[in-house]
């Protein structure tokens, strides 16, 4: 049997227009064998949701350079939330403060990733993360 | 606890999204597990409309969808979108990027868009896109989309077991027209030239018309009675039927601004009713469907016959061909008399 792939949404959130990382993200992650949804800039938290359930992925990873990780982050999770989708974890990348990051775990962030962050780092914890899930799910 | 097959097919088929999309997961990763599920719903297709998008890479095929979804949509129409993009060979991985084009669709409760992956799996492109686009056809969508990039041959040959194949052309990506590089002209039931806006467009169009009139398969054909084009055409089970001939229009759009998109979307409907009128909707279905059952026969016998295959004698055939000690036809005499006596004695 083929080991299922996984399949990430990466998006970007916000109003600012740079996706380089969001980019080099998704780039990485491929490179790593998985499957990533890649939606564009300007995303609405409703879009996020959206992709995120019709796409049925495994994780949500939110590129945000703007600082408004603490705006944007509480309502995507509502709206995720309110489609039924508590179970999916997201994961931020971005300049996010030491305090923020703590703040940010009680919206379900299970990870949090500075611009200089190792890719194979991500790919690990993205593995980690989903192997986890599927065990509780079972 | 993860809903069954069975739970999902019930959720989806009664509008339930998550369910469906869950479905749709189900169907490409083990068809095994979701065969339950598929023969839940089976009964629930068949109404759909099925239209396939083929073209070169960056033709405007993602765009062009979402401009025909939102004119469907303006006439009440829901639209269920299936995007396949390329599995990367190297790593298994992909990036599926066709929403980016589609976000005018994003808030819409009567339209659902999957990005799907090639993956590997030895011709299990077409039947695991075919199912989703009955999972989406059960579920009440009135026209599915599948968008796949007309470079690969089994992506090919999913856009072409479609009811409807659109083959999207745009000007300036060579002096070429890329549909007849890639030989997929041939399968198109309406062409479009997108990009209309760009220059050359003209010329594309004008290229494309000479094909048709000089060698498209449906011009393979006889001079009949009342003065009508009767064809022998490759595409339809025609045989000895007196019916018209659907000649593919040549439509030109500009996909990022809508334009041509209304008239694109008429051609589609028009063919749809050709194949109705023209009697020909239930044997052309025939057609795909023993295409389908045909790929998926050689699918499972192969899987089983190298499941009875005791490890490593198939990679001991290579070396054995590689050392001349065997012809690669004596090699496969070789498995096949050896899976037939395991099979014997098991
Ligand atoms: N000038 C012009 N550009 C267009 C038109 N339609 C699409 N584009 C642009 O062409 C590029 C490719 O469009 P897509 O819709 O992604 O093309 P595609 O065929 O789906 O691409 P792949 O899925 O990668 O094969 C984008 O930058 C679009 O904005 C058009 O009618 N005119
Ligand atoms: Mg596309």
């Amino acid at each position: 049997m083929l080991e299922q792939n996984i399949r990430v949404l990466i998006a970007k959130p916000g109003l600012d227009g740079h996706d380089r990382g969001a980019k080099v993200i998704a780039r990485a992650l491929r490179d790593a064998g998985i499957e990533v949804i890649y939606t564009g800039l300007r995303q609405t938290p409703e879009m996020i949701a959206e992709a995120a359930l019709q796409e049925d992925v495994d994780v949500v990873g939110l590129s945000i350079l703007s600082g408004a990780h603490m705006a944007l982050v509480p309502r995507i999770r509502e709206v995720m939330d309110s489609q039924g989708l508590d179970d999916i974890p997201l994961l931020v990348g971005g300049i996010i403060p030491d305090d923020d990051r703590n703040e940010l775990e009680k919206y379900g962030v299970r990870g949090v990733f500075g611009p200089g962050a190792n890719t194979e780092e991500i790919v690990r914890f993205i593995r980690h993360l989903v192997a986890a899930d599927e065990g509780t799910a079972e | 606890m993860k809903p069954s097959a069975l739970d999902l097919a019930e959720a989806a088929v009664a509008g339930n999204r998550r369910a469906l999309a869950q479905l749709l997961t189900l169907i490409e990763n083990n068809a095994e597990r979701a065969a339950p599920a598929m023969s839940r719903l089976y009964s629930h297709t068949g109404r759909a409309h099925i239209i396939g998008i083929t073209g070169a890479p960056g033709t405007g095929k993602s765009t062009l969808v979402a401009a025909m979804a939102q004119a469907w949509r303006a006439e009440g129409k829901t639209v269920g979108i299936i995007a396949v993009d390329p599995t990367s060979p190297f790593t298994g991985g992909a990036i599926l990027g066709d929403r980016i084009r589609m976000r005018d669709l994003s808030g819409d409760e009567g339209v659902f868009i999957r990005s799907m992956a090639t993956r590997g799996a030895l011709g299990g492109l077409a039947a695991v896109t075919l199912d989703q686009a009955r999972a989406l056809d059960a579920a009440g969508f009135d026209k599915v989309l599948i968008e796949t990039v007309g470079a690969g041959q089994n992506e090919v040959a999913v856009a072409r077991l479609a009811q409807t194949t659109l083959v999207v052309e745009a000007p300036g990506l060579g002096d070429e027209v890329q549909a007849i590089k890639a030989g997929i002209l041939e399968i198109a039931d309406v062409l479009v030239v997108n990009k209309a806006d760009r220059p050359g467009a003209t010329q594309t169009v004008r290229a494309l018309r000479t094909m048709i009139e000089t060698g498209h398969p449906a011009l393979k054909t006889r001079w009949m009675h009342h003065g009508q084009m009767i064809g022998v055409d490759d595409r339809y089970p025609l045989e000895d039927q007196d019916v018209a001939l659907w000649i593919p229009p040549i439509v030109e759009t500009v996909a990022a601004d809508g334009k041509g998109v209304d008239l694109l979307v008429s051609k589609i409907e028009e063919h749809r009713n050709y194949l109705e009128t023209a009697g020909l909707r239930a044997p052309l279905e025939r057609a795909h469907l023993e295409v389908e059952l045909m790929n998926r026969l050689e699918a499972r016998l192969l899987k089983r016959l190298l499941e009875r295959l005791p490890e490593g004698v198939l990679s001991e055939m290579v070396t054995s061909v590689q050392q001349r000690t065997r012809t690669p036809e004596q090699a496969i005499e070789a498995l096949l008399s050896q899976a037939e006596v395991l099979a014997v004695e098991s």
